[in-house]
């Protein structure tokens, strides 16, 4: 992320010469675009069509087929080419935002319909499927609990594992481990879940609980967080290192007292952005914690709850009482990860360390 | 150049007595290290030991039959159906999402005005934050009703082709829907991967296009497309993988069966992991370990995409480290 991105150069100034074509003015492509907007609408309204993404689509459409047609004609089919080219990737950009931006807003709009206090401090406990009210109370305590034990799993393994890899690695066995954590972030989460599911509650019998909800959620979190902490130990300057051992400093507290210190900011922001990936973890969740109406804190005994679970189990229930309080603890799952991602990459950003490029 | 220090240090430790510290930190630190190696081996071992448990007692084929009956005596199940579902719907979603990925990457490191790249490739990074459960949720309720008269319009114009022919009438939660919802999942992760190569492309490559006189487009297709292709197919791998796991997505908007249908349109299909959070409660132990068996088969699919793109990365590094 070093790499800031650089300002492209841009072609030349138009020429009017005998060796130039006739350029186009700077207003065409916006031109074009309310053109075909307003073509898609048109004609998506005469047609009768009731689904707005045909609309979008025709505009889209329309927009390069337009942009095409009239460029050849005035500019020649290479720079007709580069164009529809520039239309493509502005389409596309255009078709990531949209569904993008209505999440956001669909997930706040209806969410903040039933989001208040009482939703954040009561539990499901005697509350019909069909009735209004309730909260999430039981499945927020359920989720801060059970990511919490997953970090007290994983962070110290992660950690250890990066120390390692930087500081000790080289050989074989740390080739083999960098390719496995490499291999473990694309484990698909209800596989994390299956495997803790096979070891823990099929061979030795325990029931469902949070902490073999968090176990599997630590499976999933240790692979991101020796990524990141690798990138950021590998960031610190050797001179540093050089420096504390030629003053006979010990290896080992060489890495304690120098080298993690140096590099804190950017674990933590890794350990956080971790935290939010697997915060929003549904599937272990479904399988190992089971959910439950009722406040447990205890993530060691019975089924406890969690917010993605809560989501899932009240969609489910289909009643718009129930869905309603889906979208709430939507809300609140969202903010929940964005507030974690957003102060995560603003303690990356004021305790980066200094590389010296 | 954090490599020459440690070997100094191992020849000369292998002489002088190392610190007590000094033993006990690096064993904890390979001893964690070893750990992660054993958790992926425990993985394969574990599912593989109750997936073969479960598989002798299926009295078919356990690779071709269409049916989910593990309670039944003897007892039939099969992962045609899934194989299929997860396997289409995947590759929908990658033919949606792999040029619109490469098309906003190209639109963050070519294209935006510099005051507008840094924010959205910000944005990006958040949106992959976002929990699958939530697209799941907002496909069921707000993308569905959609995509319906997207479906009419495809089975009026296309049906033809007969996998947009809709035989059946239903709100849209077929596997089509599924993998449009895929696709914007994994949006932001090939974007991402692939920014990152685009903005490593030489300078001097696409100033020496530029100066031949070669339009932007040009540009791009000369140097920066050739130079970033292995990292758009690893980046691809990385999404697919992505795909073929999802499941609270796509346990929330397909209505599924166990029929096996090419016509996409139809609802109905189901994907590896839909399976297992859909079944999962009502199933008892056998009925648990039979869907044990599938997450194996989807376990090893995903390892060997991941494997092949991770590969394909770090090949990659070593050319281009050789070449700087």
């Amino acid at each position: 992320m070093s790499h800031a991105i650089q300002d492209r150069p841009v072609t030349a100034a138009p020429q009017r010469g005998p060796l130039a074509h006739a350029r186009l003015p700077r207003w065409t492509p916006a031109a074009i675009a309310a053109g075909s907007i307003a073509g898609g609408i048109g004609i998506g309204a005469a047609a009768g069509w009731h689904s707005k993404v045909q609309w979008g689509l025709l505009a889209a459409l329309l927009f390069v087929l337009v942009t095409f047609a009239v460029t050849t004609k005035v500019e020649g089919s290479r720079q007709a080419k580069d164009r529809v080219a520039t239309s493509l990737v502005w389409v596309s950009f255009v078709l990531a935002v949209v569904p993008l931006l209505s999440l956001a807003w669909v997930t706040i709009s209806k969410g903040l319909d039933v989001l208040d206090g009482y939703f954040l401090t009561h539990s499901m406990n005697g509350v019909l499927d069909a009735e209004a009210g309730g909260g999430v109370y039981h499945a927020l305590l359920g989720t801060i609990e059970q990511v919490g034990i997953a970090t007290l799993i994983a962070a110290p393994i992660g950690l250890l594992t990066a120390v390692y890899l930087v500081e000790y690695g080289g050989g074989k066995l740390s080739q083999a481990v960098t390719f496995f954590v490499d291999v473990m972030t694309g484990i698909p989460s209800i596989v994390a879940g299956l495997f803790i599911l096979a070891t823990w509650n099929l061979m030795l019998g325990f029931g469902p609980s949070g902490f073999a909800g968090a176990m599997a959620l630590a499976i999933l979190m240790v692979p991101v967080v020796v990524r990141s902490t690798e990138e950021m130990l590998k960031l610190v300057p050797n001179e540093l290192r050089e420096a504390s051992l030629a003053l006979g400093i010990p290896k080992w507290r060489t890495i304690l007292k120098v080298v993690l210190p140096t590099a804190i900011g950017g674990i933590t922001t890794g350990v956080m952005l971790a935290v939010a990936r697997i915060t929003g973890e549904t599937a272990p969740v479904l399988l190992l914690v089971f959910g439950t109406k009722l406040i447990n804190p205890n993530p060691f005994e019975g089924a406890q709850s969690s917010l993605p679970l809560y989501v899932y189990e009240q969609y489910a229930v289909g009643t718009d009482a129930a869905v309603a309080r889906a979208w709430a603890a939507a809300l609140v799952l969202i903010a929940f990860v964005m507030i974690l991602n957003l102060v995560a990459r603003g303690i990356a950003r004021w305790k980066a360390p200094k590389t010296g490029r | 150049m954090a490599t020459t220090t440690p070997d100094i240090q191992r020849s000369r430790r292998a002489k002088s007595a190392t610190r007590p510290g000094d033993r006990i930190f690096s064993g904890l630190s390979r001893g964690s290290g070893i750990t992660l190696l054993v958790i992926m081996a425990a993985i394969a071992v574990f599912l593989t030991y109750r997936a073969v448990l479960a598989i002798s007692k299926d009295s078919t084929n356990f690779f071709t039959t269409f049916e989910w009956n593990p309670a039944n005596n003897p007892p039939v199940f099969g992962i045609a159906v899934l194989a299929f579902g997860t396997i289409v719907s995947s590759i929908i979603a990658m033919l949606i999402a792999v040029p619109v990925a490469i098309g906003i990457a190209l639109f963050i490191s070519h294209y935006a005005p510099r005051r507008l790249a840094k924010p959205l490739a910000y944005v990006v990074d958040l949106l992959a934050a976002v929990p699958s459960i939530i697209y799941g949720l907002w496909g069921a309720i707000f993308l569905v009703p959609y995509l319906g008269g997207l479906n009419q319009w495809l089975d009026q114009y296309l049906g033809w082709t007969y996998i947009f022919d809709k035989s059946q009438d239903g709100v849209a939660r077929n596997l089509f829907t599924v993998g449009i919802l895929l696709a914007i999942m994994i949006l932001p992760i090939i974007t991402n991967v692939t920014r990152e190569v685009f903005l490593q492309v030489p300078r001097m490559h696409e100033e020496a296009a530029l100066a031949l006189g070669a339009t932007r487009w040009e540009v791009i297709r000369m140097s920066v497309l050739p130079f970033g292709r292995s990292g758009i197919i690893s980046a691809s791998m990385l999404g697919l993988g992505r795909a073929l796991g999802e499941t609270m997505a796509v346990a929330v908007v397909l209505s599924p069966s166990f029929v096996l249908s090419g016509h996409l349109l139809d609802p109905g299909g189901g994907t590896f992991a839909q399976n297992i959070a859909a079944k999962f409660n009502e199933a008892n132990e056998f009925g648990r370990d039979a869907l044990i068996a599938s997450g194996l088969v989807l376990f090893v699919i995903t390892l060997l995409v991941n494997g092949a793109a991770r590969w394909i990365i770090g090949r990659r590094k070593e050319y281009s480290g050789a070449a700087a």
